[in-house]
């Protein structure tokens, strides 16, 4: 089976493809969670996970709200 | 009391809080509330891989409908890095344009990189951001800033964390002389009296963290800040008396005095 490497805030992952980024917020048990995604350094738009598509090579970065000052 | 009018919204409350160094989301729900804060500083930080599943979330102990959240870019040490973390906190806030810019320039001191924040705010402006912006005590990069239409200038009193509380006074009084947008001091409060010193020189407003999460009864600093700045907008408002160094002045009646 094919799969699909990507960098997730810094680190290596594999999945298999295809994978969407609704499929990866699944994947990553952060569904429901209030995250905001970066892809190869834009935005991807909530509205629009079920129909990106990640690539090989993606670089994601997933973040939260945090308490700080 | 007139109200803290940022960006055209208007707050009750002169005292803004940060969420970071408590000791769990009740502590930090709780102090919060006794701050009466309206407007809660938050950070933007990776997930940890499969480790979130199931956890509480801050957005759970301060519901976003109740408190204005104001997601900073502290940890960020140049404009891209604090340009790229605002993007993701507007779209991980529902398009939520109010932030806090602060570039830092060195870890040991985390004192502001003007040069970086000067460039940062630019970009975020012109994107549509209502950018209330941490800097250093110079009223001139402070005018700067609030030139390039900050929503607010919030200057350091002293060093983050530190607790030294106003330090430079007079560079404070310079600002307010000069700053229009809501001039709000970030950083370097200590304890309550601090708090109402900025306020007492005209400061609009105060947005501490560790004065109030790192006492040792953070629910009831909380509640003695959210006093002291009352207090001290009150006094300002007020108008004190003069200060009259080698005349003293009685305050009972000089006369009528007993045996004379």
């Amino acid at each position: 089976m094919k799969s699909l490497s990507l960098t997730i805030n810094g680190e290596p992952r594999s999945f298999p493809v295809p994978l969407t980024v609704a499929g990866l917020v699944e994947a990553m048990e952060l569904a429901g969670k209030r995250v905001a995604i970066e892809r190869n350094g834009e935005i991807v738009p909530r509205s629009t996970y079920p129909d990106t598509l990640l690539a090989d090579g993606d670089k994601l970065e997933v973040v939260v709200a945090v308490g700080g000052g | 009391m007139e109200p803290l009018v940022i960006a055209g919204k208007a707050y009750a409350s002169r005292l803004l809080v940060g969420t970071g160094k408590y000791k769990d989301f009740d502590e930090t729900r709780r102090a919060v509330e006794a701050s009466g804060a309206e407007i809660v500083t938050v950070a933007i930080r990776r997930t940890n891989i499969g480790q979130d599943a199931g956890q509480p979330s801050l957005l759970e102990a301060l519901p976003p409908a109740r408190y204005t959240y104001l997601p900073n870019t502290a940890g960020c040490y140049t404009a891209d890095e604090a340009i790229r973390t605002l993007r993701l906190a507007r779209e991980l806030l529902d398009g939520h344009a109010l932030v806090k810019l602060e570039v830092l320039g060195d870890a040991h001191t985390l004192y502001p990189n003007v040069v970086e924040t000067l460039k940062a705010a630019e970009v975020l402006i012109k994107d549509g951001f209502q950018v209330m912006v941490y800097t250093s005590d110079d009223p001139i990069i402070a005018q700067r800033l609030q030139d390039l239409g900050c929503v607010a200038v919030m200057p350091l009193a002293s060093l983050i964390g530190s607790g030294m509380g106003i330090l430079n006074p007079w560079n404070l009084q310079i600002m307010r002389d000069r700053i229009r947008v809501p001039l709000i001091v970030d950083a370097g409060v200590g304890t309550a009296s601090d708090a109402a010193i900025a306020m007492e020189l005209g400061c609009d407003g105060v947005l501490m963290n560790t004065a109030i999460a790192g006492a040792q009864n953070p629910v009831l600093m909380a509640e003695a800040m959210k006093l002291a700045v009352g207090a001290g907008r009150r006094a300002y408002l007020a108008g004190r008396m003069a200060k009259k160094i080698y005349t003293a002045s009685p305050s009972s009646p000089t006369g009528g005095l007993i045996g004379r």
